[in-house]
């Protein structure tokens, strides 16, 4: 034991982005989010674990899956859960992120739980609250890590089925190596940038691949390659990211068309063909079938976006626990 | 206290330092083999028992004792393994943090459960405990067995089979393995 290392950054912390996690941070939510799916597979799907604890979801940006499984996740764990409606708050008067916020804090909420369209907002909140944790479920183009542990939790699971063995206790060994692609709208992708920094730490090789106009400003600064010819590098991919066509942040005006985007870029069954065996197909939801992706390889089993949806609740889990299980004072002691 | 939730709790990076050893490994042997037959002795025969061991400590207890219990009776009682993290009452006031996977593989409805663990002290865990198998269905009756009963209790429990009464000061520290009980502090570096 004498080699175990305190990272007491780990617990009773903010989720803010995945850059603020050291490797024992995502490890741990990995191996919680496993005991948590136990959890999900009893008749009763509840534990006491967050009683009395108060959790807020803010949204200020329009999401199904992310607020549903949040939600859930937190009901779960037997907290009390605040959801609040942006298009009838205060908000809609003309009430400050400030003040919102310290309503909540004032009427003692542990966690916040906050999408907004503005990247940064949830720091912002985080300086702002005194003992709330805050939890990002999305911020602009920023970041949004917890669809980023749901998917390196889901293809751990998925390569740890390949090898027959258990994922729990494998930490990031199956990551570790592995050839990772993510294809799409990558400049207004906040799931990019969070996958980016999970599977970089994880210990992964990441490239990326988009039209040009769709590529990040300054792709150089970024741990990854940035790569011409798509065919070459899905087969040589062990993970396919597909991304999202984003219409509501304009990306359909960054290509000609989308037409052409499917066929220059688009996980057609043609390049489905290309991945070399025991390849996986990651995509954050919600998905567009006939434009990043065809419906044939949304439903083929190498696509595991149903079981990432599936994970949500106990990686969401994990993530309301670690934060929320203990105070930072107990940890820094 | 297992060894991740110890990664995050003062002092880090406390090693386990023994001053005495308690039970030898054949000690230990022996007293698991009487243990098993209490259990059989008590429950007439092992028809509707289902061992549950608590992660971490408990678990090869647990399976050692599921051993015997299939060298005297002919055949091995279902073995479940309960990590109770989720269900301790001092989440929020020091780090707590799952284990290990818990796995439970029957309806423990109309069952005699014995719960294994390798220390009882507070009886926290075993209350914890308790209401986790609540979730598993409603028990004909539970037990209690482990391998040392330390002392200290902090909750009416009492164990209904020991391995060995091991009177302690509070800030000792008992270490449990197949290899023997040894009694010592944990010191931080």
């Amino acid at each position: 034991m004498s080699d175990l290392v305190a990272k007491p950054e780990v617990l009773g912390q903010h989720l803010l982005s995945i850059s603020d996690l050291e490797h024992d941070a995502l490890v741990e939510h990995l191996e919680v989010a496993e005991a948590f799916c136990e959890v999900e597979r009893r008749s009763v799907r509840k534990v006491p674990t967050l009683k009395g604890k108060v959790v807020a979801s803010l949204f200020f940006e329009e999401s199904t899956r992310t607020r549903l499984s949040f939600e859930t996740a937190a009901k779960r764990l037997s907290a009390d859960v605040l959801s609040l409606a942006v298009a009838s708050s205060s908000v809609k008067k003309g009430e400050s992120l400030r003040d919102t916020v310290e309503t909540i804090e004032a009427m003692g909420i542990d966690a916040v739980v906050i999408r907004h369209s503005s990247a940064g907002a949830p720091h912002q909140v985080a300086r702002w609250v005194d003992r709330a944790r805050v939890l990002n479920a999305g911020d602009g183009w920023h970041a949004h890590p917890t669809q980023a542990l749901i998917d390196l939790f889901t293809v751990r699971q998925a390569l740890a089925a390949q090898e027959g063995r258990p994922s729990e206790g494998t930490g990031t060994e199956l990551l570790a190596g592995r050839k990772v692609l993510i294809i799409g709208d990558i400049r207004h992708s906040r799931v990019a940038r969070s996958q980016i920094d999970a599977y970089v730490l994880a210990g992964a090789e990441v490239s990326i691949c988009a039209p040009g106009t769709l590529l990040p400003a300054g792709p150089a600064d970024w741990p990854v390659t940035v790569v011409d010819d798509l065919d070459v590098a899905l087969s040589q991919a062990d993970v396919v990211s597909v991304l999202r066509m984003q219409e509501e942040r304009g990306s359909g005006s960054f290509v000609p068309s989308l037409g052409e985007f499917t066929a220059t870029y688009g996980m057609t069954e043609r390049r489905a063909a290309l991945l070399k065996p025991g390849a996986l197909i990651t995509h954050p939801g919600p998905m567009v079938r006939g434009v990043e992706i065809s419906s044939t390889v949304a439903d083929d089993e190498r696509c595991l976006v149903r079981r990432q949806v599936t994970n949500g609740v106990p990686v969401r889990m994990a993530a309301l626990f670690l934060s929320l299980s203990t105070p930072e004072e107990a940890v820094d002691g | 206290m297992g060894d991740r939730e110890r990664r995050h709790t003062r002092p880090l990076g406390a090693v386990f330092v023994p001053h005495a050893e308690v039970l030898s490994a054949g000690d230990l042997s022996r007293a698991l083999t009487r243990m098993a037959h209490e259990i059989v002795e008590r429950n007439h025969g092992i028809s509707d028992v289902v061992l549950i061991g608590l992660q971490t400590g408990g678990a090869p207890i647990a399976e050692a004792l599921c051993d015997r219990l299939e060298q005297i009776e002919g055949s091995a009682p279902p073995l479940g393994l309960l990590d109770v993290a989720f269900y301790r009452d001092d989440i929020g006031l020091r780090p707590v943090l799952p284990e290990a996977v818990t796995d439970i593989p029957v309806d423990l409805t109309g069952k005699i459960v014995v719960i294994v663990d390798d220390v009882l002290f507070t009886g926290r865990t075993v209350r914890a405990a308790l209401n986790a198998l609540g979730d598993f269905g409603r028990a004909r009756s539970v037990q209690l067995a482990v391998v040392v009963d330390r002392g200290h209790r902090e909750l009416p429990v009492r164990p209904d089979f020991v391995g060995k009464n091991l009177p302690t000061a509070r800030e000792e520290a008992v270490d449990v393995s197949l290899d023997g009980v040894r009694l010592g502090r944990l010191v931080g570096r």
